[in-house]
């Protein structure tokens, strides 16, 4: 896919120098020179369907669920939480490396609730502005501390990916993982770029529902890539942003994590509760790490508290009570589970809707995929001219590598949507 | 079997010296102990605050159902962007009604300024930051991390435990011109000494002379004086001129929000279409660092500001918190001067703002932990904000323990 797949060796900050005016007269900015900086594809996609007039307009763009009358959500054990924490509590900073209730709670999702390695404190884990605080956190603790190393990344992913380890001054490389021919995994691909890459090398993997994709690789693939990850010695750092979302089930959903736990694989985490939770705009979420032992935890969560403090100093407190009363309360947190998996079923009975009325139309093209690919997003195989027509003459927004979010389709818009994607991919 | 760790290596990292008090005075079993540590308010009791109107438009938000947790745009609530700039400008300011103004919500103080720092480092011209001596320990850090040279300007004067005018002067009069210059907007961090109107006056002349670059970190307005406005002066005399600068807002202290993070960085540009490339730029040090801001925090901010009844309430619980810790300024002054502590205390009165920089120096300031189990920043510097009519006694008692025992 054009734009994200571009291997990046070394990617300096691109500055913008007056060179040899220094003085701000009366009448010149010293911002003069400064360029107006290109939109974010993501985010500029709901800006323009914001903006759209058409009462037909239709937002597959960026990844917020949406229920089926296309309204956001909160979760009622959101509401819940909120209804018992305000008014209650004071506001004091949190520690740097955040709360620490919601940092154990968090790690029972992804570890697993008995974890031995959270018993034996071998995790080194802070809370973090969400997925993107927590990988670019990573990205920072990489730089300052394997300085020499790279990061690989998949293609495609999340573009945002780029900029945070690009911000960090982490040279990148690329893996290949999208097959566009059979619009699924690259698995021969992926093997041998893990094979070739220096022994030692860091991975960007993500842990399930790949962002943009949907393809995930399957168990007995995640088994065999742990295995080349042993014996080439690769970090493996695991961007989760979906766990509950993709299955509806978290254990799930971690299954990749825990077979390299198994593996005996030294990982790193991003967690997010930005869609699992709702929490979007709250930024919550952890960084972990895990270590040999707890001697080492402790040194390397206060390298990364070094880190966090000069960037923000302490985490919001808001969003990491409303997760730590939820998930500290087992009737609360047995109502998210609920409201992750009625998220994760519309989602799924939504792909089943497109792909069954595409076929209906009687379209040439295969859309297995459509339901083979899991979680918020699915790789629709369009080029971006197919999708500028979708925009131009549908009123349909979706970001140009062809990404659907599914949680923008609804049982109201599912017809429509399949009609359009019809008309512009069988004219030539 | 388990691999080693790639991070095998590394070693603990120092605490942080403010947040590092609060560590140790939690460890500390004494029922006597005193945390005069990191700056938050605390009441006569001794309790941290949640303002009233905090309280109200936090279940005002609770309680309004269509209310939704998206996303933030990555400059953050607009509404908030708008009040903020306000606060700190002036309602009337000709910067704002022209446009010139790009103001972006961010983590409270320190993410302003680290999204202003990080602007900095990649499109001026002169990276380096000169910031006075001594500052909050934070501030080194922040502009080290975003690639901008550091460099001291001389400010505090131990001698008089007040402003070194002359030695300010100097140093920023021998800055390579197009220098940034951080300056404390009000109620200096740690020593609570600010310029005189008169002086900053002189201070912006100076620097529009030799082309240095203001960027504001205005941490305490209308926490200083009681007052919004007249802590704001020193901002709004540079904006007035019709020059740039940046500032950094944080509503921390002033609304009681610590742990919410909310603050906001404002570009003050000399068109508006520079503003407004600007601030696209700075949507490009966002994006990679957290994608947008938190919501929570924020929204109290515009509900409260928006309302003029709220905004109201605000300033009078405001000055309150104001009022209680001058009133600990002049307690502390009168218990030691009762005790005939030698030395001159006098800048206790003088001092403005959440610390005192007491002029205690290491040795005293560790005797006064050990043997008192008083809790301060081992520069000497204690919150006021940390003080009560019944602690007093017992602060007096330890500053003039250690003043006469100890070197």
């Amino acid at each position: 896919m054009a734009g994200f797949g571009k291997a990046m060796a070394c990617r300096q900050h691109v500055r913008t120098r007056l060179g040899t005016r220094f003085m701000s007269s009366s009448s010149s900015s010293w911002w003069q020179s400064v360029e107006p900086a290109p939109k974010d594809p993501i985010l500029g996609v709901t800006e323009a369907f914001l903006a759209d007039p058409s009462p037909d307009k239709v937002n597959v763009g960026v990844g917020a669920y949406r229920d089926d009358n296309g309204k956001p959500v909160v979760l009622q054990c959101v509401r819940e939480a909120e209804r018992r924490i305000a008014g209650n509590l004071n506001m004091e900073y949190l520690p740097m490396g955040g709360s620490v209730k919601m940092v154990e709670e968090t790690l029972k999702l992804a570890y697993g609730e008995n974890s031995e390695f959270i018993k034996d404190k071998r995790i080194a884990a802070v809370q973090s502005l969400s997925g993107t605080g927590a990988c670019r956190l990573f990205a920072d603790f990489q730089k300052r501390f394997r300085p020499d190393s790279q990061i690989h990344i998949p293609v495609p992913t999340w573009a945002n990916h780029h900029n945070i380890w690009r911000d960090a001054q982490v040279p990148q490389r690329t893996y290949h993982y999208y097959h566009p021919e059979s619009k699924g995994l690259d698995f021969s691909a992926l093997m041998d770029d893990i094979k070739n890459a220096p022994n030692g090398s860091f991975f960007l993997l993500h842990a399930c529902a790949h962002n943009p994709t949907g393809v995930d690789p399957s168990e007995e693939q995640w088994r065999e890539i742990s295995h080349q990850f042993k014996v080439k010695g690769h970090f493996a750092f695991f961007d989760m942003a979906y766990q509950g979302f993709a299955s509806g089930d978290p254990d799930r959903d971690a299954k990749s994590i825990r077979i390299f736990l198994q593996d005996g694989h030294h990982i790193g985490i991003s967690q997010s509760y930005a869609k699992n939770m709702g929490l979007y705009g709250q930024r919550v979420g952890c960084l972990s790490v895990l270590c040999e032992d707890e001697k080492q935890a402790v040194a390397v969560k206060s390298q990364l508290q070094q880190l966090a403090r000069p960037m923000y100093s302490n985490p919001p407190v808001h969003g990491a009570l409303v997760v730590s009363t939820i998930l500290g309360d087992p009737e609360l947190k047995k109502l998210w589970l609920k409201e992750v998996k009625v998220m994760a079923d519309r989602i799924i009975g939504m792909r089943s809707a497109l792909r069954e009325n595409l076929e209906k139309l009687g379209s040439p093209l295969s859309w297995k995929h459509i339901t083979d690919q899991i979680g918020m997003f699915c790789y629709s195989g369009m080029t971006p001219e197919q999708v500028d027509r979708l925009t131009k003459e549908f009123h349909i927004y979706m970001t140009r590598n062809g990404r659907i979010s599914m949680a923008g389709i609804t049982t109201g818009n599912v017809g429509y949507l399949a009609n359009a994607i019809n008309e512009v991919t069988s004219s030539a | 079997m388990e691999s080693s760790s790639v991070f095998a290596n590394i070693v603990r990292a120092p605490e942080d010296p403010i947040l590092g008090v609060t560590v140790a005075y939690n460890k500390d079993s004494s029922p006597h102990k005193l945390n005069l540590g990191v700056g938050a308010y605390r009441t006569e009791e001794g309790k941290p605050l949640v303002l009233n109107v905090v309280r109200r438009a936090e279940q005002m938000l609770v309680n309004d159902s269509s209310r939704v947790k998206e996303y933030l745009p990555i400059v953050g609530l607009a509404d908030f962007n708008k009040l903020s700039a306000k606060l700190i400008f002036g309602a009337d300011s000709p910067a704002i009604q022209e446009n010139r103004v790009t103001t972006v919500q961010c983590l409270s103080g320190t993410g302003s300024l680290r999204v202003g720092a990080e602007f900095l480092a990649r499109h001026y011209h002169q990276l380096v930051i000169y910031i006075p001596n001594p500052t909050w320990g934070n501030h080194t850090k922040i502009f080290g991390l975003a690639g901008l040279s550091v460099k001291a300007y001389r400010y505090y004067d131990p001698a008089t435990r007040g402003l070194d005018f002359q030695g300010l002067l100097e140093d920023l009069g021998a800055a390579p011109s197009g220098s940034i210059v951080l300056l404390h907007a009000c109620a200096h961090n740690p020593t609570g000494v600010d310029p005189t109107i008169e002086q900053w006056e002189q201070i912006r002349q100076l620097m529009r002379s030799k082309g240095l670059l203001p960027f504001f970190d205005s941490a305490y307005q209308g926490f200083a004086s009681g007052s919004l406005d007249a802590d704001a002066g020193s901002v709004r005399m540079f904006v007035a001129d019709g020059g740039e600068c940046l500032a950094a807002q944080s509503y921390a202290k002033n609304m009681g929000l610590y742990g919410e993070r909310v603050g906001a960085l404002s570009m003050v540009c000399k068109t508006a279409d520079v503003a407004s490339r600007v601030e696209s730029q700075l949507k490009l040090v966002i994006r990679p660092m957290y994608s947008n801001p938190p919501i929570h925090g924020a929204s109290i901010v515009a509900t409260i500001l928006k309302d003029r009844d709220m905004y109201n309430e605000w300033t009078v619980e405001l000055k309150a918190m104001a009022d209680r810790i001058i009133s600990m300024r002049q307690k502390l002054f009168d218990a030691l001067s009762a005790r005939g502590t030698p030395g001159d205390w006098s800048h206790i009165i003088k001092q403005i703002g959440m610390f005192t920089f007491t002029g205690l120096n290491t040795e005293q300031v560790a005797f006064m932990t050990k043997e008192y189990h008083i809790y301060m920043t081992s520069d000497g510097r204690i919150s006021m904000a940390g003080l009560s009519s019944r602690t007093v006694p017992l602060l007096a008692d330890a500053i003039h323990a250690a003043v006469t025992r100890v070197g």
